[in-house]
């Protein structure tokens, strides 16, 4: 995994509640064995109307949109299915943070395993850049993952949760299956005391 | 308080328990790692997964706590054909080559045992109490109708338990849904499921995992309470959870990968430890009295967008938050639903019974209730897709096939189908359904495709009469 920056963006706003990965991504393409691709088809059904002609109205079609690399959306996004396809999507596109007031929680650890930062602010915060988005569109935030930070466009700041170890993992770039892996003896102790267990090969 | 007292173990919930027995290491600053009993792999969220081991020179650690089968984008026409969709058939052909290659046992296309993965599970005893059980796909919480932890995961985590038996987890919070009283006839577990997330939202139970207790939930048979643990997702909630009982245990019993004489007492004896203790602590709770709910219907484009049957669509000039009131603008648009009418009565041009919600025997002979004698209406395109290979067979032998067949629906091999219409089962644009399903976003089961959430009971009668019914007026 990449280490996560600071970095100042534009902000793509999607003022829609309960946002779920059939939208992010929809399950006509997941029949793919690789991870290619998918940023084309990000927001497929909202972006592209017949024939796959782009919607002029959508967000990701408006060069303000095109340029940003935060998507601000409303309240419970990733809401649905499991598919990390979703986040490969949104960092395949090209964004590196998601703003809202709450994320669902497949998505959000989902996200935090691709180097894509799930920022919750307070409904304040989200309202504000919600107003500021539409009053000036080249409007930018800076986000500091390392303090958990985020500055918005009238200079003000919000601090953000994040857990520490994802938040240790993303700064660094840790890979998280090679942490796991350091802990074989610690599984393999754990195994050797189990009661019961099935087993698929009988 | 007494010295005594405080030396007694605090009382633990269900959640707790099955969670603290499978702590394998805590270090400070670092989430849990938690083991993982029974991994369910699809064709779908593990292509990634597979290549990450590959690229990485790893083994699956514990094939024999592993099971794949394909469901998701496996067509549901007659096997003896060939998969049209080249993509769709190079998914399957992969998948089938990962697990051979890294000694993973699947039920492929042609089992007898395939089928949706989280009707396989309990249907082959796979599945049971006091596991942790995981899967690429967030309905996993089907399984936890068996006092099991069973969560969704994306396909990074499918790779950590595929390599290490293990998950990185941080605790959720507790909540219990408590579920009293006697439900009306006509009523029955999607519409307690249904009326939940209508109550508390989609989002109502993120960052939790739901109990559902209570007399209601004690009186359902193993297949309803799996229909109700299976949408805890679309309530947020990444689990849901019913403790054992009789009802588990006799269910259980006998089935492929139980425990057999002595060893299956043992294991009932630990199962008898699990429920929830007396005084235990919840972090959230809600009630519900099952004998005030009626059947209930989406009307919009999550599952949160319930009403009950006999009800009217609610008007977005009602709700004075401006985002929550042009989220359901939005989806009445998308709907193309007027406000303040009722649903009963609205034309259906697709009914779909099937989905890991609502396609085991029990739903399929709720269906074959209403279907029997008589004929789906003629502008009425139904689909009747058994979850598994099994159910079919069993379905057959009871002869519901062709009450199916005779009433003019169609009867399909067994996978996910029009809930996730990948595999071709879709609707048109515009087209609305009556589903048994559990997703109702925009263009879930088909791009442009307008779907109404329902029971197994209103899916069938609205078959019938070719508009939104309320199946007691067919009973």
């Amino acid at each position: 995994m990449e280490k996560f920056t600071t970095f100042t963006s534009r902000l793509a706003p999607l003022p829609i509640d309960n946002i779920d990965t059939d939208q992010i991504i929809p399950a006509r393409f997941l029949k793919t064995i690789s991870k290619a691709g998918l940023g084309d088809q990000l927001f497929f059904d909202w972006r592209y109307g017949a024939e796959a002609k782009p919607n002029p109205d959508f967000i990701l079609n408006k060069p303000e949109g095109h340029a940003a690399q935060v998507l601000l959306a409303g309240d419970n996004f990733g809401c649905g299915s499991s598919r990390e396809h979703a986040p490969w999507a949104l960092t395949q596109y090209g964004f590196r943070a998601v703003i809202s007031t709450s994320f669902a929680d497949i998505f959000r650890g989902n996200s935090l395993k691709n180097s894509l930062l799930p920022i919750i602010v307070p409904a304040d915060a989200h309202k504000a850049l919600f107003a500021a988005i539409a009053a000036d569109p080249a409007a930018t935030v800076t986000v500091n993952l390392a303090e958990q930070k985020l500055t918005l466009p009238n200079g003000s700041t919000v601090t953000f949760p994040i857990d520490e170890f994802a938040k240790y993992c993303m700064l660094e770039g840790v890979d998280e299956l090679g942490y796991i892996l350091q802990q074989a003896p610690e599984i393999a102790a754990y195994e050797a005391k189990r009661t019961l267990s099935i087993d698929t090969l009988a | 308080m007494s010295k005594g007292n405080d030396a007694r173990p605090k009382p633990r919930t269900i959640i707790e328990k099955v969670w603290d027995n499978h702590v394998v290491a805590e270090r400070a600053g670092a989430p849990t790692l938690l083991y993982i009993d029974l991994h369910l792999v699809h064709e779908v969220t593990s292509p990634q997964a597979f290549a990450g081991l590959r690229e990485r020179g790893l083994k699956v650690r514990r094939p024999d706590l592993t099971i794949g089968t394909t469901d998701h984008s496996i067509p549901t026409h007659d096997r003896s054909l060939p998969i049209l969709d080249k993509v769709a058939e190079a998914q399957i052909t992969q998948f089938e080559k990962n697990c051979r290659d890294f000694g993973v046992p699947f039920y492929g296309p042609h089992s007898d045992k395939q089928g949706i993965v989280h009707v396989i599970g309990p249907e082959q005893g796979l599945t049971q109490p006091g596991m942790t059980v995981v899967c690429g796909d967030s309905h996993t919480a089907t399984h936890g109708a068996f006092g099991a932890l069973a969560f969704g995961i994306g396909t990074s985590q499918v790779e950590h338990v595929l390599a290490s038996q293990c998950l990185l987890q941080t605790r959720s919070k507790t909540y219990e849904v408590r579920v009293d009283g006697t439900l009306k006839s006509g009523v029955g577990a999607k519409d307690i499921i249904l009326n939940l997330i209508s109550r508390i939202g989609i989002g109502g139970g993120t960052g939790c995992v739901f109990e559902y207790t209570g007399s209601a939930i004690r009186s359902l048979s193993m297949e309803e309470r799996m229909t109700i643990c299976n949408m805890s997702i679309e309530g947020g909630a990444r689990a849901g959870m019913v403790a054992p009982d009789d009802t588990t245990y006799q269910y259980l019993a006998g089935r492929h990968y139980v425990p057999k004489g002595a060893a299956w007492e043992n294991a009932v004896a630990l199962w008898r430890q699990l429920p929830t203790d007396e005084g235990a602590k919840y972090d959230k709770r809600i009630e519900i009295d099952a004998s005030a709910l009626e059947p209930m219907i989406t009307f919009g484009t999550n599952p949160g967008m319930g009403i009950p049957i006999t009800s009217v669509v609610p008007d977005p000039s009602s709700i004075s938050d401006p985002l929550e009131r042009d989220s359901l603008g939005k989806a009445l648009r998308y709907m193309d639903l007027p406000a303040g009418k009722p649903l009963l009565g609205h034309p259906v041009n697709v009914v779909f019974i099937g989905s890991c919600t609502n396609s085991r025997i029990s739903d399929l002979r709720a269906a074959a209730k209403i279907l029997k004698g008589r004929k789906v209406n003629p502008k009425v395109r139904v689909m009747v897709v058994p979850g598994s290979q099994q159910v079919k067979q069993q379905a057959q032998a009871e002869g519901l096939d062709r009450i199916f067949k005779e009433a003019g629906a169609d009867w399909r091999e067994a996978g996910c189908s029009m809930c996730i219409a990948m595999n071709g089962d879709q609707l048109q644009p515009g087209e609305y359904s009556v589903s048994t399903s559990n997703r109702n976003f925009e263009g879930r089961q088909g791009k442009g495709g307008r779907t109404f959430l329902a029971s197994p009971l209103t899916a069938a009668a609205s078959a019938i009469t070719g508009v939104v019914t309320d199946a007691r007026t067919l009973l």
